[in-house]
C-alpha cells in the first residue's frame, strides 16, 4: 500500500512537471510545425536563472518564500528574451525549410545554449531548497512527502486549464486554430501569421522556462541536465501526439507513472520503459494516442 | 478463337466513408481498343483509373486483366503485369534530366532480380531510352531537368515513362491536361501512334470533346460514380444524358466548346 | 560485376589519396595519427547516414547502430576474449545488419520526423538499457583491450591505423558501387517521388529497407573501430542522442555530395575538437552548434561543395 502511494505520488509529481515543460514543446509543434530542441535550453536557462536568483536573494537575508515570487520573474525574463532572439535570429529563416532541418538548427541553438549556460552561470551546481524549506513537508500514508512537489501537480493543472481556455474559448485561440488548419487560408483572412507565430513561440519557451524554474528548489541544478529533459518531452510529445494539448497530458502521466513504477520495482527499466512506450506508440498509432488521423498523402 | 478482352470490369464499386465514388462499373476493354473516358469533376473518372492501377482498393467487384483476376493489386505489380498509368499531374523525378528519368524507369521495368545491380546508364537501355525520347519528341531536353521543363513536355515524359515496360492496357489520366491547346494534338498524336505500334489498349480520361471525338473506338461517361454512357463516339455525344450531365446542356461538341472547356487548371 | 566502378573518378582519386594518407601515418605524430583514426572511424558511420540522407531520411538514432558496433567488440573482449580486429569488426557488422534489418522493417514505412522520432526512440531504448544495466557496463561502461590481427599483436598503432583506412576504401568503394546501379539511382528518385517509383514497378519500402541494412552496418562498423581505436565505450559517448546528433552534424558538414565527403567531415570534426579542447575548452558545444547553424544557413551542400567549386574554377582555367 504505501508502495503504491509511493508510486503514485512520485509518478504525478514527474508526471506534472513533464507536462509543463513538453506542453510548450506541443504547442509550438502544433501551430509552427516545429520540434524544438532548443526548448530544452528555455527549461535549463529558466532552472539556472531562477536557481540564482534564490540563492542570490537567500544570502541577502530575504525570507525562504521570496523564492515564489522570483520563480516567475525567471519565467518571464528567459521566456521573453531567448524565445524572441531564437524566433527573429534563426527560426524566422527557415519556415519555409523541411522540418527535419529544422529541427537540426534548433540542436545547434540548443548546444550553443548549453556552453553559453557554463559561461555565465559557471560548473559548480545551484541548490535553491529555500522555496521547499518554506512549505515543509505533511505525511501522507505512513510516508513523508515535501509539500512544494505537490504544488507541482497544481500548477500543472493551471497550466492545463489555461491551455485549454486559452486555445478554446478566446478570439484570440480561435485565430490560432486557424493558422493550425491552414496557414495559407490564415494569410488569406488577413491574419499576421508571423504575429501569431511569434507569440506562440514566446508562450511555448516561457512554459519551458516555467518547468525549469519550478524545479529548480528542488534539483540541483548543474551543467548538461537538459540533455535528458528534452528527450524525454521528446518521448511525452510523441506519446500524446504532437500537437495535442490533452495528448502531452495522457503523455506526461503515462511516462511519470511508468517511471514512478520501474523506479521502484525495478531501478534497471526506469530509462527503458519510457522509450520502449515511445516506439510502441510511433509503431502503432504514428500520430500518437490523441492527435487525429490524417488520410496518408500518399 | 474466342478473343479475351484486355480488361473486364465486373461490378466494381468504392465507397469512402459512405460516400459512393464508383457503382456498378461493368466495362470490357478489348485488345488494341482506344477509349476515351469522359465526365463532370468528381463523377469518379480518377476513382475508376486508380483502382485499375492499384492504387485504391475496390470496395467490392473485380477486375481482370487478359482473364486473370489482378483486383486490389499493389501499383508495382500492376506494372509487372502490364498495367500502367499516368498522371493528371505529372509524377516524374524533378530533379533528375529527362534522360536519368527514362534511364531509372527502363531500368526498373527490365529489373528480373539481378539487373537492379547494373547501372542504370548500360549501352541497352541508354539506346532504348534514346529510341523513346525521340519518339516522344522529348530527344532535344534530353539534359534538361524535370523540373525546369514546360508542363507540355513533362506530360509527354510522364507518359514515356508509363510506357516503358510495353503495357498492355495503358490509363492516362487527362493527358492534356495544363497543356497549351496547340501542344494538346501533337501529345495525342505521338502517344495513339505508340500505343497502336503496339497494340496496347488505351483508356483515357478526357474533358475536351475535340479529342475524345478524334481519337477513340469508344466512350465511357461518367456520372456520379456510374457509367452512363458506353458507345462509340458519335452515338455517345450526341447522347442526351451525356449532354445534359458531361458535356453541359446547349454545349455540343464544336471545336469552340472543346478550346472553352474548363480543363486549363 | 564491380565493371561499374571500371571507370569511376572517385574511386581512383580516393585510392590514391587512401594510399598517401596510410604511408603518412608511419612519419607523423601520434596525436594527428589518433585524430586521423577517430574521424576515419567515424566517417564510416557517416557514410552510412549519408546513405539515408541521399533519400532524404535523417535518422536522430544511429547512435544505436554506432552503440552496438563498439559494445559488440567491448563485450566479446571482456566476456569471450576477442581481441582479433577483423573477428571484432565481423561480428560488429553483423550484428548491427541484423538489427538493421529486423527494426528496418517497421522504420520502412516512415518518412521525415516520424522516421527521424522512432529512430530516436530505438536508440534510446539501447542507451536506457546499458545506462542502467550494471552487467552491460552501466554509466561507466568497459575498457577494451589492445587488438590483434591474426594472431600479431602490433607494437605501433600504425597497423590499426592502416586497418581503418583498409576499411574506409572498401566502404567506400561498396558504398559507390551500390549508388551506381540502378537501386542506388532509386535513393533520388525516390526522393523525388515514391509514387513513381512504385507505378516504375519497384517497391519503395523495399529499397529503404535495403538502404537502412547497409547505413546500419556500415555504422556498426564505425562503432567497432572507434571502441578499438579508443580502447573504451560508455553510453554518454557512444549511444545517447547527442551522439545521434554528432553523427548528422558530421554528416550536414560533410555534404552529400560524394561518398568520400564523410571522411573528410570526419576528419576535420576530430581535428576541430582537438583544438577547440585546447583553446576554448567550454566552447566547443558552442563551436559545434554554431557551426550547424552557419552550414544549414551558408553552405547546405557541406563542406565537399567546396571542392567542387574548386574543381570547376581549376577545370575552368584551365579550359
Amino acid at each position: 500500500m504505501q508502495l503504491a502511494i509511493a508510486i503514485l505520488l512520485d509518478g504525478l509529481s514527474f508526471a506534472s512537471y513533464l507536462f509543463i515543460v513538453s506542453v510548450g514543446l506541443t504547442i509550438v509543434f502544433g501551430v509552427m510545425k516545429i520540434l524544438n530542441v532548443a526548448h530544452g535550453s528555455f527549461y535549463a536557462w529558466g532552472a539556472y536563472l531562477s536557481a540564482y536568483l534564490i540563492t542570490l536573494f537567500s544570502d541577502m537575508g530575504y525570507p525562504n518564500w521570496f523564492g515564489f515570487l522570483l520563480i516567475p520573474v525567471a519565467t518571464v525574463v528567459v521566456g521573453l528574451v531567448l524565445s524572441v532572439i531564437i524566433e527573429r535570429l534563426v527560426l524566422r529563416r527557415m519556415y519555409h525549410q523541411d522540418e527535419v532541418l529544422i529541427v537540426l538548427a534548433t540542436f545547434g541553438l540548443f548546444l550553443i545554449s548549453e556552453d553559453l549556460l557554463l559561461l555565465v552561470f559557471g560548473v559548480n551546481p545551484y541548490f535553491a531548497y529555500q522555496p521547499m524549506a518554506a512549505l515543509g513537508n505533511v505525511r501522507l500514508g505512513g510516508i513523508s512527502r515535501d509539500v512544494y512537489s505537490m504544488t507541482l501537480s497544481a500548477l500543472a493543472l493551471i497550466v492545463a486549464v489555461a491551455c485549454w481556455w486559452g486555445l478554446t474559448r478566446t478570439r484570440w485561440g480561435k485565430l490560432i486554430s486557424v493558422v493550425i488548419h491552414d496557414r495559407e487560408i490564415g494569410l488569406a483572412m488577413g491574419l499576421n501569421v508571423g504575429m501569431i507565430y511569434l507569440a506562440i513561440f514566446v508562450i511555448g519557451a516561457m512554459l519551458g522556462a516555467l518547468g525549469g524554474a519550478y524545479i529548480a528548489p528542488t534539483i540541483s541544478v548543474s551543467p548538461g541536465f537538459g540533455i535528458d529533459v528534452i528527450v524525454l518531452s521528446f518521448a511525452v510529445v510523441v506519446i500524446g501526439g504532437m500537437g495535442s494539448i490533452p495528448g502531452a497530458l495522457i503523455g506526461a502521466v503515462m511516462v511519470g507513472v511508468l517511471r514512478a513504477m520501474a523506479v521502484h520495482l525495478m531501478p534497471e527499466l526506469e530509462l527503458f520503459v519510457v522509450f520502449a512506450v515511445m516506439a510502441i506508440v510511433l509503431i502503432v498509432r504514428p500520430e500518437g494516442l490523441f492527435a487525429p488521423a490524417k488520410a496518408r498523402t500518399i | 478463337m474466342n478473343r479475351m478482352p484486355a480488361l473486364r470490369v465486373k461490378d466494381l464499386c468504392k465507397s469512402f466513408a459512405g460516400i459512393t465514388a464508383a457503382r456498378n462499373i461493368n466495362v470490357e476493354a478489348g485488345a488494341g481498343e482506344i477509349i476515351g473516358i469522359i465526365g463532370a469533376n468528381g463523377a469518379g473518372k480518377t476513382v475508376f483509373v486508380n483502382m485499375i492501377t492499384g492504387y485504391l482498393k475496390p470496395t467490392s467487384g473485380t477486375i481482370e486483366f487478359f482473364g486473370k483476376d489482378i483486383t486490389g493489386i499493389e501499383p508495382r505489380d500492376a506494372a509487372h503485369v502490364g498495367v500502367c498509368r499516368s498522371f493528371q499531374v505529372s509524377q516524374v523525378f524533378m530533379s533528375m534530366t529527362v534522360r536519368e528519368n527514362l534511364a531509372i524507369a527502363l531500368a526498373i521495368a527490365r529489373d528480373d532480380g539481378r539487373a537492379m545491380l547494373k547501372a542504370p546508364g548500360r549501352p541497352e537501355i541508354r539506346a532504348e531510352g534514346e529510341r523513346l525520347m525521340r519518339q516522344f519528341t522529348i530527344f532535344e531536353h534530353r539534359d534538361a531537368v524535370a523540373g525546369a521543363l514546360s508542363q507540355g513536355v513533362r506530360k509527354l515524359l510522364d507518359i514515356a515513362m508509363a510506357v516503358v515496360s510495353n503495357p498492355k492496357v495503358l490509363l492516362l489520366d487527362e493527358p492534356t491536361a495544363g497543356v497549351s491547346v496547340e501542344e494538346k494534338f501533337a501529345i495525342m498524336d505521338i502517344v495513339i501512334v505508340a500505343m497502336k505500334e503496339k497494340g496496347a489498349t488505351v483508356l483515357f480520361v478526357e474533358h475536351d470533346m475535340e479529342i475524345v471525338e478524334r481519337y477513340v473506338d469508344r466512350v465511357l461517361a461518367f456520372y456520379q460514380g456510374e457509367v452512363i454512357c458506353d458507345a462509340p463516339p458519335a452515338e455517345a455525344l450526341k447522347d442526351p444524358a451525356v449532354i445534359e450531365y458531361v458535356i453541359g446542356s446547349g454545349r455540343a461538341p464544336t471545336p469552340t466548346a472543346a478550346a472553352g472547356s474548363p480543363s486549363h487548371a | 560485376m564491380l565493371d561499374i566502378l571500371k571507370t569511376d573518378k572517385t574511386i581512383r582519386w580516393a585510392a590514391l589519396a587512401f594510399l598517401a594518407l596510410a604511408l603518412s601515418g608511419l612519419v607523423i605524430d601520434a596525436w594527428i595519427l589518433n585524430n586521423l583514426m577517430f574521424g576515419l572511424a567515424r566517417g564510416l558511420a557517416v557514410l552510412g547516414l549519408l546513405v539515408l540522407w541521399r533519400t532524404g531520411l535523417i535518422s536522430f538514432g544511429h547512435a544505436l547502430y554506432f552503440g552496438i558496433g563498439a559494445y559488440t567488440v567491448a563485450l566479446l573482449d571482456t566476456f569471450a576474449g576477442v581481441t582479433d580486429l577483423v573477428l571484432r569488426l565481423g561480428v560488429a557488422v553483423a550484428a548491427s545488419a541484423a538489427i538493421g534489418f529486423l527494426l528496418g522493417f517497421i522504420l520502412r514505412k516512415y518518412r521525415g520526423i516520424f522516421f527521424a522520432m522512432l529512430s530516436l526512440a530505438f536508440s534510446m531504448v539501447l542507451y536506457g538499457i546499458l545506462v542502467k544495466i550494471e552487467a552491460l557496463g552501466s554509466t561507466d561502461g568497459f575498457s577494451v583491450s589492445a587488438t590483434t590481427i591474426f594472431g600479431w599483436k602490433p607494437e605501433t598503432k600504425f597497423p590499426l591505423f592502416c586497418a581503418i583506412v583498409a576499411t574506409a576504401v572498401v566502404a567506400i568503394v561498396c558504398v559507390q558501387f551500390y549508388l551506381r546501379t540502378t537501386l542506388g539511382h532509386l535513393t533520388t528518385a525516390i526522393r523525388d517521388n515514391e509514387l513513381r517509383v512504385e507505378y516504375l514497378g519497384y517497391s519503395v519500402a523495399k529499397a529503404i529497407h535495403i538502404k537502412y541494412v547497409i547505413s546500419a552496418a556500415l555504422t556498426g562498423a564505425a562503432g567497432a573501430m572507434l571502441a578499438t581505436a579508443l580502447g573504451q565505450v560508455d553510453p554518454d559517448s557512444m549511444v545517447n542522442w547527442t551522439i545521434s546528433g554528432e553523427l548528422v552534424f558530421i554528416t550536414i558538414m560533410a555534404g552529400p555530395g560524394n561518398v568520400v565527403a564523410p571522411f573528410i567531415g570526419g576528419i576535420v570534426f576530430e581535428f576541430l575538437r582537438t583544438y577547440a579542447f585546447e583553446w576554448a575548452p567550454q566552447a566547443w558545444q558552442l563551436i559545434v552548434g554554431g557551426a550547424l547553424l552557419a552550414i544549414i544557413f551558408f553552405l547546405p551542400r557541406g563542406i565537399w561543395s567546396i571542392f567542387e567549386k574548386l574543381m570547376a574554377r581549376i577545370k575552368g582555367s584551365q579550359g
